[in-house]
């Protein structure tokens, strides 16, 4: 069988990986952005020299011909799928038998006055970053609007080179659709001690030009003008179903697909940020623009297409991201926004690190931490599990995955938990790292 | 609407233009300046002078230099611009660093006699040690310590959020300062042989060479004898048990020498590790054809011992002379510490010490010692790969979630603390399912 992949992003890397594996069907991935597969989300580490565009692809270039990928550097015009071919803009015709869609996402645009003057762009892709450094070469200052993982991942960026910030954020609070208020409100606070100017509840108005066509200023929804050389679009992303209104394969906001990735046309499936699933029993609709979820789709895919009628369940929710130097996991449900919901929270004094256990009729359902490492496989067993949250607690050692002499903080953890309630819970399993515990006690976390 | 060009707080955290930096980079020019004019032995009368204005002036640049950086930001990965830069990036830069570095080397090992007015500049330190002018060996080995010292407090403030960094750098800077510095020199000056207690066979040799212990053993008291015992027993037993408790890291980050100074002075030019897949099979066939090597030397040496150089006649020795030269002089100096800006930071750790390959064999097969991987977090952004100075492709496992057991992992930590999704964590625990 020849499978065609459309997309050499995380998802269609993912499902052809998984069809190889799985099977001996001939495999061809189409690009137009890349000619190898590369790390999305690592795409800033490039702008900030922490790494070489080299060093993002996580597999070297034999990798594909040894694994019998073919992988074809350009660009799907259309797909014919009365003939099963696909149109290439070199003119080139690609056959398939099944073919995958996995074009991934378009950064938002609302019709801002000034949206496509030269100097404000989004960032999702290569052209996008290559972009980027073109339009930042001696900007006095860059605006960044939106306040998501995108948008601090654009602060990030330019400030890792010294060029002033000011970042626009409609809601009251950094990422506080998704974030608890406490842990939006240590994000705000490191933020702003980074010295970027944080405006809340602030939206973008419209974008100058100078004499150049270039951005000059913005102006806010609080009227204020703020010089911008440099405008990063980055109120988040869309699918990318360009292709697919091209060649008339049913979509909404994405590509229509059911639990097996399946469109409405046979032999061709959508998987990734481009999808959006359908639930054929409860009917409800979701669009997943995760690089985790991108994964797990190719690879459910991928054994729908070997003939397992595998169906797509994300299972327990997970996310993690890294704030400037702050790391964020986040395990199962813990936005707070079901009535009944409990949550036990613990802050470090240095305000820098958090820890969230979110519960509800006393089962544990979410974790949420800010600046401490714990492990995803145990938290989302216990949460699968619907443990109790004492029984939690009092294994909570078992859960932590920072490295060997860090500070631990499950003890203050339960003895919070013990104040409040008036319990008399103990720790267990919380290894005595035998004599050094005092030494360790007298070598401070930041000298 | 108002239109005024509102006053916005500058982003300035660059420490760059630092002036307590700038003046560190300054001393410590001038203290070079005087190396060079010292070297045509122009403070032959003043040693002490010479001294301060070469060693303590350069130090004091040193320490001037890297002081500043530990207020840059809050604690987290300080990468940024790594590879725009000359130095680190195998620029020009990096050259000039990697040819002063094997040049030095060249003189030290095969031309030292070009050194007699630049080694005064540790008589003032070795007299006060051991009561003797200094020879080439004793002001390299100050150059050394005092690079890792120095490196050492970069390597802290560079990583001040992790405890596991700060703990194992201020190890091996104490190790080096104390055991391969401190310890050798006062036994010398009470007239006992120089002996290194940091050091075991294969990557001291004479620990178990025959004429080694035959010479330590004619020694009068104790302490010779002691230290024959520690040499081998350490070798044979302490080793492969701390291995087995800790993995290599035990020693090639907490103690080595030769790993303290990687971990340190080389810190800066870890990302330049070959992480290519040809790169390991040639790491793979190096490092354990030099074990091979050692290990058959050390076998005709003792053969030849046994039957008091009848069979082998100077073969065995010249096995040894060659091993001497080839590996202990041209590998792991010249080559391991010379091309640190171009190969990265552990050459010699990766492809030539048998001692790292005695451990790594040790730690792949008896070990419990592993790096874990957080579920299914990885976004293959390749930090822990390019950051690994081993060149492991430490993302290859992370992004399968798999654990990983690989013969050169040093233990560093590095994979950890840079990973920004927290997804890699160095573990002891049952060697049983040690892998997934």
């Amino acid at each position: 069988m020849n499978i065609v992949i459309i997309g050499n992003g995380i998802a269609g890397i993912t499902a052809a990986r998984y069809l190889r594996k799985l099977s001996e069907h001939s495999i061809t991935v189409i690009s137009g952005e890349s000619e190898y597969f590369y790390s999305r989300p690592a795409l800033m580490y490039v702008y900030m020299g922490h790494l070489k565009f080299e060093h993002i692809q996580p597999y070297e270039n034999w990798f594909w011909k040894k694994n019998r990928i073919n992988l074809i550097h350009d660009y799907a015009l259309t797909v014919k799928h009365n003939e099963k071919k696909v149109l290439l803009q070199s003119g080139n015709v690609v056959g398939y038998d099944k073919l995958i869609l996995a074009t991934g996402s378009l950064s938002n645009k609302f019709g801002w006055n000034g949206q496509d003057l030269a100097g404000v762009q989004g960032l999702y892709s290569k052209q996008d970053l290559d972009l980027m450094e073109k339009n930042t070469v001696g900007i006095a200052r860059g605006v960044v609007v939106g306040g998501g993982l995108i948008g601090i991942e654009v602060a990030e960026m330019l400030h890792s080179r010294n060029i002033p910030v000011t970042m626009l954020v409609r809601e009251s609070s950094y990422w506080n659709n998704i974030l608890p208020a406490e842990e939006s409100a240590m994000i705000n606070r490191h933020i702003r001690h980074q010295g970027i100017d944080l405006r809340l509840e602030t939206e973008l108005k419209e974008i100058l030009p100078d004499e150049h066509g270039r951005s000059r200023s913005v102006i806010t929804s609080k009227g204020d003008e703020i010089s911008a050389q440099f405008v990063a679009l980055t109120a988040g992303v869309h699918p990318n179903i360009d292709l697919a209104q091209r060649s008339e394969i049913p979509s909404n906001k994405g590509i229509i697909v059911n639990t097996h990735f399946e469109t409405q046309v046979s032999d061709i499936y959508a998987i990734g940020d481009c999808a959006e699933i359908t639930d054929t029993e409860s009917g409800l609709t979701q669009i997943e623009q995760l690089w985790y979820t991108g994964e797990m789709h190719g690879e459910v895919l991928a054994s729908v297409i070997c003939g397992e009628k595998t169906e797509y369940n994300r299972g327990i929710l997970f996310n993690s991201a890294k704030f400037f130097d702050i790391e964020y996991h986040s395990y199962g449900s813990v936005n707070l926004k079901t009535p009944g919901e409990k949550s036990l929270y613990w802050e470090h004094p240095d305000r820098r690190r958090s820890i969230r256990i979110v519960y509800n009729n006393q089962q544990v359902i979410g974790f949420n931490n800010l600046g401490v490492r714990y492990r995803h496989k145990i938290c989302e067993q216990w949460i699968a599990e619907k443990k109790p949250v004492e029984y939690v607690l009092e294994h909570l050692s078992d859960a932590n995955f920072d490295p060997e002499f860090f500070e631990r903080f499950e003890p203050n953890i339960i003895s919070l938990y013990n104040s409040k309630n008036n319990k008399p819970l103990i720790l267990k399993n919380n290894r005595r790292r035998f004599g050094y515990k005092k030494f360790l006690s007298s070598v401070p976390s930041s000298l | 609407m108002n239109f005024i060009q509102i006053d916005i707080p500058q982003t300035s955290h660059s420490i760059d233009n630092s002036p307590v930096k700038k003046s560190g980079l300054a001393l410590f020019s001038i203290g070079l300046l005087m190396v060079i004019v010292g070297a045509f032995g122009v403070f032959e009368h003043n040693t002490l002078f010479y001294s301060i204005a070469t060693l303590g002036i350069s130090t004091l640049g040193g320490i001037l230099f890297i002081l500043p950086s530990r207020k840059e930001g809050f604690p987290g990965i300080k990468n940024n611009g790594v590879f725009f830069r000359s130095a680190s990036n195998r620029g020009a830069v990096a050259w000039i660093t990697g040819v002063f570095l094997t040049g030095f080397y060249v003189v030290l090992y095969w031309f030292p006699e070009y050194l007699v007015h630049l080694i005064k500049i540790t008589d003032p330190i070795s007299f006060t040690i051991t009561g003797k002018a200094a020879n080439h060996w004793f002001l390299y080995g100050t150059l050394y310590t005092l690079s890792i010292l120095v490196m050492g407090l970069k390597m802290i403030f560079k990583y001040l959020h992790s405890r596991y960094q700060i703990i194992r750098t201020l190890s091996v800077m104490f190790f080096q300062l104390v055991f391969a510095f401190l310890i050798p020199h006062i036994l010398e000056a009470f007239n006992q042989p120089e002996y290194y207690f940091s050091y075991f066979w294969p990557l001291k040799t004479g620990v178990l060479f025959p004429n080694d212990i035959h010479w330590l053993l004619s020694k009068p008291g104790l302490l010779p004898q002691f230290m024959v015992f520690w040499g081998v027993v350490m070798s044979i037993i302490g080793v492969p048990i701390l291995t087995y408790f800790f993995g290599k890291r035990w020693y090639c980050s907490f103690v080595c020498g030769c790993g303290g100074l990687a971990e340190t002075v080389g810190d800066p030019y870890r990302q330049n590790s070959d992480k290519s897949l040809k790169a390991w099979k040639i790491e793979r066939w190096m490092i354990h054809s030099v074990l091979v090597f050692i290990t058959v030397t050390t076998g005709l040496l003792w053969a030849n011992s046994y039957y008091q150089g009848e069979i082998l006649g100077s073969l065995s020795q010249n096995f040894s002379r060659t091993y001497g030269f080839l590996i202990g002089a041209a590998f792991s100096g010249v080559v391991g510490v010379g091309f640190y800006p171009i190969l990265g930071s552990r050459v010699w750790c990766r492809f030539g010490c048998p001692q790292a390959a005695i451990l790594g064999l040790f730690q792949k097969y008896f070990s419990r010692f592993r790096i874990t991987t957080n579920g299914s977090q990885c976004i293959s952004c390749g930090n822990c790969s390019t950051y690994c100075e081993m060149g492991i492709d430490v993302r290859s496992y992370a992004q399968r979630g798999e654990n990983i057991v690989r013969a050169s992992c040093v233990g560093c930590g590095i994979c950890s603390s840079v990973c920004p999704r927290g997804v890699l964590n160095l573990e002891n625990g049952p060697v049983k399912n040690r892998v997934h």
